[in-house]
């Protein structure tokens, strides 16, 4: 009779890859982690992500100008080319450096041309004293990670706009509003999604009527013009961020009804799995039934449709600006750059304006492997 | 035979006259997996002559199917078939070619699949589509293969329904898929695969998704289309019993080797292999009775990637030579009279001094139950189910307008008294589960009471409780589920797992809660070490142990085990039955057994209670109602199970597949319409529905013509 109540197996199956048992001991978010790094590209868009957010978080420190310098001598500057070594001279004079520009003013239209001169040298430095900031909203500091060590020389990577600003400064400073302005409108159309989508499919019955009829009456509103209605209801005094921050919000108030759908049919196969019974049969009640038994056993999936949402409002607030329907001037962020990019005359001068959609692309792809190796590796038990 | 010559064999050399139609030869498929490389079939040699059935035989995980998947290309990515060769010589011609050598996309597979072999699945509602009608399907492997017109192919496909027995079959050709029943349906999948008469059929498991009843008729179809058309079949299952009813020859696969081979009677009589031996045992067979202790194949079949070295088989064999087994490779070797075995005992340059040949199989006589069972019948009930109902709506059109009923559980009465175990039988359908999740109230039955007594108690109606007191009855009452990879959450450790009951009755937590797992875990038979690993390192008899345990958890007085041994193999399903019978002396536990499978039933039930379309028809304790049914249905039921003795094809009570409609069930007796015993005029009529009623003690009956029946129970004909 013993040898019945023997273990079936001395352990249970071992696994190579991770420690064998480690992996039986790992948690869902731990093989999650596992599967995720096996996806290169998704890995690949992790790294540009934080990097992004990273520039984001030290924007005034990165950028070697502020988004209200400029210089009108310099409109429509082409970009530099940062070079190591100067060989102009009788010998090799290394140090990071640029060449200055020399200017020419067309006699009929007065217009300035840019070219880059190659006697001039503008020396540029790490750690250099510029316009002063506070970093974090805690240190007030004047130091920039780099630019000219003389700041009045004048220092365009990327090139300069119609007024004379840094584009490599403006696309930093973008970074801040486009990475972020659009999260608390995701996170809130989330939160939406997931209350009244799991209440749908738990509760189910006139309840989950009602829901879908609301969901689909959401999903029948045309987007484009209620964004055009908005932007001109919503109050004239409020500052341009303010506008669009509202805007994001009501935007949200509208985007939840695919994740609502999507938590509903989640919630309604797993309503019928053994464990869910079993849960309800060790005496758990409803809001422990949903809240330790079946939301996570899908909060990966929501993570993997969260990030693939936010390129989503990215794109949302590129295309509102470069309408002029979202943020405006003064307010700093990739659309409203590109807003200048609209001109045709602007683009054949200064092809270097449409920069910041690069920062787009790169940004939106990132988010977008980032969630597809999420969504992979989201159900680490099959 | 300690002195039979065991030779080594050459396949070709020691072949039957005719050449085979089919011949595998070392073949070989791997799967590169992330854990590694698994080699599913690992150098299969098998021959399928013509005309005749050879039966694979196996646990789950052996590479049955994927061997019948790699013969006609169908083994999907990671997948491929790596080495060896598929010899097939179609009929005819005499040419044979070999079908390894052919890609997985090659075109002249497609000549040989459906034309010259045909193969049938275990699902047979998944491998039809829902879009298409039956006559759809049929008509265009017609059209494809035989070129008939869209007339001719649909005269045809109902010539092919009406073939394979389907009742009227001009209707049902029009019919989809999910208008017909699993039996039908399979009916049908037969019908797409003979139609364009191939030399062999591969049939994967064709009937385990059937009820046993249902199992019956399409083995006799089988049977009957072989007879007819001469073809040969290659029969894949995991039941012995199926093995006896159909097979001329039997190949046991372990860990993707074929084991033993040989004649069925040699198998079934004369098992060779240690591991042909266990699993045999293993299966509890209907007539032996109420058994102490199953006899069982320790452990578990190990994860492909994962071989023993030497004899795959070693480390879960009573009889493996120290030092030998677990490093030399066996070979098959011939006895002489085309049974083969691949084991090391019967090699005689291996096989130590004193060890005898045929295996003496060391282990107590099953020791039949002692008279004094806790149960006593004096006792009130535990639990005394009234007359309980449990309709379910069925609702049409765009409104949900509720159109009928289906009557899940019709006026169902009986008690469970403390201390024993109570069986339910019956096909899909009949009510079985959903009487269990009445009584653990996971559902609220319609109408009707459920009196449990705690003790010495008053008694309480569950069908009432709410809130706390239901709560309360739920601590007493627990279940089992059936599915051991659905009912344990893949999120949580065991510790959660088990420990959530002791959580949500606020009776234990924290190290107290860890104490009450770990000793609970230890109970079940699995190392408290296991605490803090999640289910999906387990295998699903260890899984179906920490079922038991979180049921067990909260020491309940009554354990509703639902299907709870019928998703695991014979090896496991003997341990887990024993588990339950130690666990039910230990704590003193009563249990309702819900089951299709009446051999494990007879194994352990006290009583049993076998229902038909929501109605209890018989009731008895458990020796008389295997023996001496009194209604028809139970009859049926009992000669449909296969048993694992060769020569046992007799004449058998067969039911029509054909259910009756539940919402609409007929006038008069409900089982009339597939009983062999009914009498038009009498149990037909509206006016008579039989109603349960007691004909010995303990031995209630539904049956109008319970009186004059003289129906026969397992032992009558057993020689």
């Amino acid at each position: 009779m013993t040898t019945t109540l023997l273990p079936e197996d001395a352990a249970p199956a071992p696994e190579p890859g991770p420690a064998p048992a480690d992996r039986d001991r790992a948690s869902q978010w731990r093989l999650v982690w596992w599967r995720f790094r096996g996806h290169k590209l998704a890995m690949a868009g992790l790294v540009v992500l934080s990097g992004f957010y990273l520039v984001a978080l030290l924007a005034s420190f990165l950028a070697p100008h502020s988004t209200s310098w400029f210089d009108e001598d310099y409109i429509y500057a082409p970009p530099q080319l940062p070079k190591l070594v100067d060989t102009s001279g009788d010998d090799w004079n290394w140090g990071l450096f640029v060449n200055g520009y020399t200017m020419e003013q067309d006699p009929e239209t007065l217009e300035l041309t840019h070219t880059t001169d190659p006697d001039t040298r503008i020396e540029l430095g790490f750690f250099v004293r510029g316009e002063s900031y506070s970093l974090l909203g805690l240190v007030d500091t004047n130091v920039h990670l780099f630019g000219p060590k003389d700041p009045d020389q004048p220092v365009y990577l990327l090139g300069a706009d119609h007024r004379g600003r840094d584009l490599l400064s403006l696309i930093i400073h973008g970074t801040r509003v486009s990475m972020t302005i659009g999260l608390v409108g995701v996170l809130l159309a989330f939160v939406l999604g997931v209350v009244l989508g799991g209440i749908s499919g738990y509760v189910g019955g006139k309840t989950d009527g009602l829901i879908q009829r609301v969901v689909e009456f959401f999903m029948s509103l045309p987007t484009l013009p209620l964004w055009l209605g908005l932007a001109a209801a919503l109050p004239r005094d409020w500052g341009p961020l303010q506008r669009y921050f509202a805007i994001t919000v009501i935007l949200a108030i509208i985007a939840w009804t695919d994740l609502a759908r999507v938590v509903r049919g989640r919630f309604l196969s797993l309503r019928t799995e053994q464990f869910v019974t079993a849960a309800r049969l060790d005496g758990s009640t409803r809001r422990r039934v949903i809240f330790r038994h079946m939301l996570p056993s899908f909060t990966s999936h929501l993570v993997a449709s969260l990030t693939l949402s936010i390129p989503a409002m990215i794109l949302a607030e590129t295309s509102l600006s470069f309408l002029g329907l979202g943020l405006q001037s003064p307010v700093i962020s990739w659309g409203v750059l590109l807003e200048q990019a609209q001109n045709f005359r602007a683009m054949a001068d200064a092809p270097w304006l449409l920069l910041p959609g690069a920062a787009v692309v790169l940004a939106v792809l990132s988010f977008n492997f980032v969630g597809d190796g999420l969504r992979d590796a989201a159900d680490p038990y099959r | 035979m300690t002195d039979m010559e065991f030779t080594g064999s050459t396949l070709t050399a020691a072949g039957p006259a005719a050449p085979p139609l089919l011949e595998l030869s070392g073949l070989r498929t791997e799967f590169a997996t992330r854990d590694g490389l698994v080699r599913a079939v690992d150098g299969v040699d098998l021959r399928i002559p013509p005309g005749s059935t050879v039966c694979l035989v196996g646990e789950s995980g052996c590479g049955k199917s994927v061997t019948a998947r790699s013969i006609l290309g169908l083994v999907d990515p990671p997948g491929r078939v790596s080495g060896g060769h598929i010899w097939w010589r179609p009929p005819g011609d005499g040419e044979r070619v070999d079908l390894a050598g052919y890609g997985r996309t090659d075109p002249r597979f497609r000549q040989i699949r459906g034309q010259q072999i045909s193969m049938i699945f275990q699902e047979p509602l998944a491998a039809l589509s829902p879009m298409y009608t039956v006559g759809d399907q049929l008509g265009e492997t017609l059209r494809l293969h035989r070129g008939l017109s869209k007339a001719e192919a649909r005269d045809e496909a109902i010539a092919l329904l009406r073939r394979v027995h389907i009742p009227r079959p001009e209707q049902r050709v029009d019919e989809y898929s999910f208008q017909l029943s699993g039996g039908m349906c399979q009916r049908v999948m037969i019908a797409v695969a003979l139609s364009c008469e191939p030399a062999l059929l591969i049939a994967d498991e064709p009937t385990t998704a059937l009820d046993v009843t249902i199992q019956a008729r399409i083995l006799d179809l089988i049977a009957e289309l072989q007879a007819d058309t001469g073809m040969s079949v290659l029969f894949i299952t995991h039941d012995l019993g199926v093995v006896a009813e159909i097979a001329d020859e039997v190949a046991v696969m372990y860990l993707g080797r074929v084991v033993e081979h040989g004649s069925t009677e040699q198998i079934l009589t004369d098992p060779r292999h240690p591991y042909t031996h266990r699993l045999l045992r293993s299966v509890p067979r209907l007539g032996s009775g109420r058994q102490r202790v199953l006899p069982t194949v320790r452990g578990q079949v190990p994860h492909g990637a994962r071989r023993p070295a030497g004899c795959s088989f070693h480390p879960r064999c009573d009889h493996a030579i120290a030092g030998v087994c677990g490093t030399v490779d066996p070979a098959a070797l011939d006895g002489g009279d085309g049974h083969e075995v691949a084991c090391l005992l019967y090699d005689d340059a291996h096989r130590p001094a004193g060890r005898t040949l045929p295996l003496t199989v060391v282990e107590p006589a099953p020791t039949p139950e002692p008279a004094a069972t806790a149960v006593t019948a004096d006792r009130p009930p535990l639990l005394d189910v009234r007359d309980l109902r449990m309709l379910f709506p069925v609702r049409h059109g765009m409104f949900g307008r509720t159109t009928g009923q289906v009557h899940a559980v019709d006026g169902v009465s009986l008690t469970v008294r403390p201390g024993e175990t109570l069986g339910l039988v019956g096909e899909s359908g009949c009510g079985k589960t959903t009487l269990g999740r009445c009584i653990v109230r996971a559902e609220t039955p319609t109408s009707g009471q459920i009196q449990y007594r705690d003790g010495d108690g008053d008694p309480v109606d569950v069908t009432r409780l709410s809130g706390g007191a239901l709560r309360r009855y739920q601590r007493d009452v627990r279940t089992v589920f059936q599915d051991p990879f659905s009912s344990l959450n893949p999120r949580m450790t065991l510790r959660q797992i088990i420990g959530d009951p002791l959580v949500t009755h606020g009776i234990a937590r924290g190290s107290e809660l860890t104490d009450r797992v770990a000793d609970m875990l230890r109970r079940v038979g699995l190392s408290p070490d296991y605490l803090d690993r999640y289910p999906h390192a387990f295998s699903g008899g260890q899984r179906q142990r920490v079922n038991i345990a979180r049921a067990l958890i909260l020491g309940p007085k009554l354990v509703v085990a639902d299907e709870a041994v019928s998703a695991l193999d014979v090896s496991v399903r003997a341990q887990i039955l024993n588990l339950l019978r130690e666990l039910q002396d230990e704590f003193q536990l009563t249990y309702v057994f819900i089951s299709h499978d009446l051999s494990v039933v007879e194994a352990l039930c006290d009583r049993v209670a076998v229902m038909y379309l929501g109605k209890i028809v018989e009731l008895a304790d458990t020796a008389t109602l295997f023996t001496a049914p009194k209604h028809p249905y139970t009859e049926a039921l009992l000669s449909a199970v296969p048993v694992p003795e060769p020569g046992r094809r007799t004449r058998r009570t067969r039911l029509s597949d054909d259910l009756p409609d539940p919402v609409n069930p007929p006038d008069g007796c409900w089982f009339h319409t597939r009983c062999p015993h009914a009498v038009a005029g009498r149990c037909d009529q509206p006016a008579s529905p039989p109603a349960l009623e007691t004909v010995a003690a303990g031995h209630d009956v539904a049956c109008l013509r319970h009186a004059e029946l003289h129906l026969d129970g397992v032992r009558a004909d057993r020689p």
